[in-house]
């Protein structure tokens, strides 16, 4: 097991290094230079001595390869400094990471809550209006782009209940305008928090939550169907037992790897939900800083983003393990 | 010698394609019967695919809006020309309103679709292309090759797709084919993985070892022995490929870094809606229904094929 865990961090390792390099050469090879982007805020048209003394300051005069190392090094200490504010990059992360955070675990806890529910009453009642609805919600939500889908919920809540005076409860704020750090207990937010993490947590949610309901529709089906149950039931098993212990069980292996693994994905795919209610996270972030050409933000942050990534499925490996006793890990061949 | 495959492999369904051009595809019904001349096995999953309702409803959402795409603008107006009124709801001469600028809504929906169409299509051929190559190439050779190529698709894996395409995005700079290139090089890896593993299983069945025996060369039994036996699995990511390198374009444009502004792009308009949301929402349903429908038909057209091809199942 520990030299499971050994050779998978040094594998994530790698991963790292490779994602942060591919990201240089693709910022590097920029057309346009960093340098002329930043020096020319506001429509300026900067001269060249202008350009020259900001290729200065922010190191872009140096050889290539000095400033890979300059920036892999000022990434993994996060020393870096953004290009384009000299905020310095370790500070967004510890802003911005929490907030992250809680809006990621909260979209899951909706994808493992209402996903595995939809899922199992779809697969019990099968062929029931709650089983159609459930496995048309299901295609239909992985067609609908999260922009649409965040306006949509924005237009309801934020405009007609405004226009039509519905209950106060309906109508919630639009934008993320109003988050607070210091009004969340780790990732439990107090009641005025709430407000704002309803609607980007159920849109950063929508799309796994419906993947989820599939999978956990389609597994379940199949366990029922499979042999240990039956002889489940033939030892006389009472239906709830088997249900419960023989089908749910193994049905649900699976959807949890599934919802290990997308823990990662939320948080990067929260670009754009990020961007819809300006959450103060770090996929709006990431998406601001790559249009100013900000190559320590982008590439700090996103190394952030990328290593949570891994860790999760890391996580999702070994628990697999401990929930699938035919799984063993290490390499015994 | 290839037209004795089917007693060799058991797995696999066999059938016969015109090799040289498997990727020569654009529509979903040239890849169809690209499948195989082997008509039983066509007629098999023609069958069973239209005996899916859903799958029809796809098939029919895909062909309705390939129709909107090339015959569309012909019955609209220029999607650049501005009336003198804007922000007009819907009329009878403007049935989906006008914008804030005074374009009509419909004329740009029409040209939006057909643009998504065109980036989705042709971002999908090239990727399945990419993929193929390496996904063959990593199969085929193994070892350093192998190690090389799966590393890197697994790096490119590990990086958020959003952030991987932003970064690709601002290299290859913004406009329509920027995004194609975009979406192609970022979409590959799954085709590639599917590939790979394909290759190593059929590698080692016994036909190959015939083949091998009789002196084909290995080319030869990449392309034409191993390559067609393969490429099913890669119909279905080829149609549901489309999809989302539709939503990828939509999100893309959405964020500001996709098609640029005078291009009917529909993610754009989405983006440019937000701010009259309370005062003309018909600006963001129009195009937003019809990113969705877009994308729905050629998901519901994915899984449709993947359950009337898996043999296995039937």
């Amino acid at each position: 097991m520990a030299v499971f865990i050994v050779r998978r961090l040094f594998s994530l390792a790698v991963t790292l290094l490779g994602g942060f390099t591919l990201l240089f050469i693709l910022f590097f090879t920029l057309p346009s230079d960093p340098a002329r982007v930043i020096a020319g805020g506001n429509g300026r048209a900067p001269s060249e001595a202008v350009i020259a003394n900001t290729e200065k300051r922010l190191g872009l005069d140096k050889p290539v390869y000095e400033q890979y190392w300059n920036q892999l090094k000022d990434t993994v200490t996060l020393s870096g400094e953004s290009f384009q504010t000299r905020e310095p990059v370790s500070e967004m992360v510890t802003q911005r990471l929490p907030a992250s955070l809680r809006l990621a675990i909260w979209a899951m806890l909706i994808e493992a809550s209402v996903g595995i529910g939809a899922g199992v009453l779809s697969a019990r009642r099968r062929n029931s209006l709650a089983d159609t609805l459930t496995t048309t919600a299901a295609v239909v939500a992985g067609a609908i782009p999260v922009f649409v889908l965040g306006y949509l919920l924005t237009l309801v809540t934020g405009v007609y209940a405004f226009k039509h005076n519905w209950p106060e409860w309906a109508r919630l704020p639009t934008l993320s305008n109003d988050y607070d750090p210091d009004k969340w207990f780790l990732f439990i937010p107090s009641l005025s928090q709430v407000e704002i993490l309803i609607q980007p947590a159920i849109i950063l949610a929508a799309v796994s939550t419906a993947i989820v309901a599939r999978l956990t529709r389609t597994t379940m089906l199949e366990a029922q169907t499979s042999d240990h149950v039956r002889t489940a039931r033939a030892k006389g098993l009472r239906e709830k037992t088997v249900s419960r212990r023989h089908v749910l069980r193994n049905a649900l292996i699976p959807v949890i790897t599934f919802i290990g693994i997308d823990f990662g994905t939320i948080i990067g795919f929260a670009i754009l939900t990020e961007t819809v209610f300006q959450w103060p996270g770090l996929g709006s972030k990431i998406a601001r800083a790559a249009g100013q050409s900000d190559l320590p933000v982008v590439l700090t942050l996103s190394m952030v983003v990328m290593l949570i990534y891994g860790l999760a499925n890391l996580a999702v490996d070994i628990s697999y393990a401990k929930l699938d006793p035919r799984i063993r890990l290490g390499g015994a061949k | 010698m290839s037209d004795g495959r089917d007693g060799f492999v058991p797995d696999l369904p066999s059938h016969q394609t015109g090799v040289g051009t498997p990727l020569g595809a654009l529509g979903l019904d040239v890849s169809l019967t690209e499948i195989g001349p082997s008509r039983s096995l066509f007629e098999d999953a023609w069958r069973r695919f239209r005996r899916n309702k859903l799958a029809m409803f796809g098939l029919f959402l895909v062909v309705f809006l390939i129709l909107v795409a090339l015959f569309g603008p012909l019955f609209v107006q220029d999607p650049t020309k501005l009336s003198k009124t804007y922000l007009e709801g819907p009329t009878n001469q403007h049935p989906f309103g006008l914008d804030n600028k005074g374009g009509d809504v419909l004329a740009r929906v029409v040209h939006g679709i057909r643009l998504s169409l065109f980036i989705g299509i042709l971002a999908t051929v090239l990727e399945t292309f990419i993929g193929v190559v390496v996904g063959a190439l990593a199969g085929w050779y193994g070892r350093y090759v192998d190690s090389v190529a799966m590393r890197f698709v697994d790096i490119m894996l590990g990086i958020p797709y959003i952030i991987l395409a932003y970064a690709f995005i601002t290299v290859l700079g913004r406009g329509v084919s920027a995004v194609i290139l975009t979406l192609a090089f970022t979409a590959w890896l799954q085709t590639a993985r599917t590939v790979r593993a394909g290759f190593i299983q059929v590698k080692q069945l016994e036909y190959i070892e015939a083949a091998r025996a009789l002196g084909v060369s290995g080319r030869r039994i990449m392309l034409r022995h191993i390559l067609p036996n393969v490429l099913q699995p890669v119909v279905v990511l080829m149609a549901i490929g489309v999809g989302s390198a539709i939503l990828s374009e939509a999100a893309l444009s959405f964020l500001g870094v996709g098609v640029k502004p005078p291009n009917p792009s529909l993610g754009l308009m989405v983006s440019d809606a937000q701010s009259f949301l309370s005062s003309a929402p018909y600006l963001f349903f129009f195009p937003g229904i019809a990113i969705i429908l877009t994308v729905l038909g050629f998901l519901l057209v994915g899984d449709g094929l993947r359950d009337a091809l898996d043999v296995k199942d039937n």
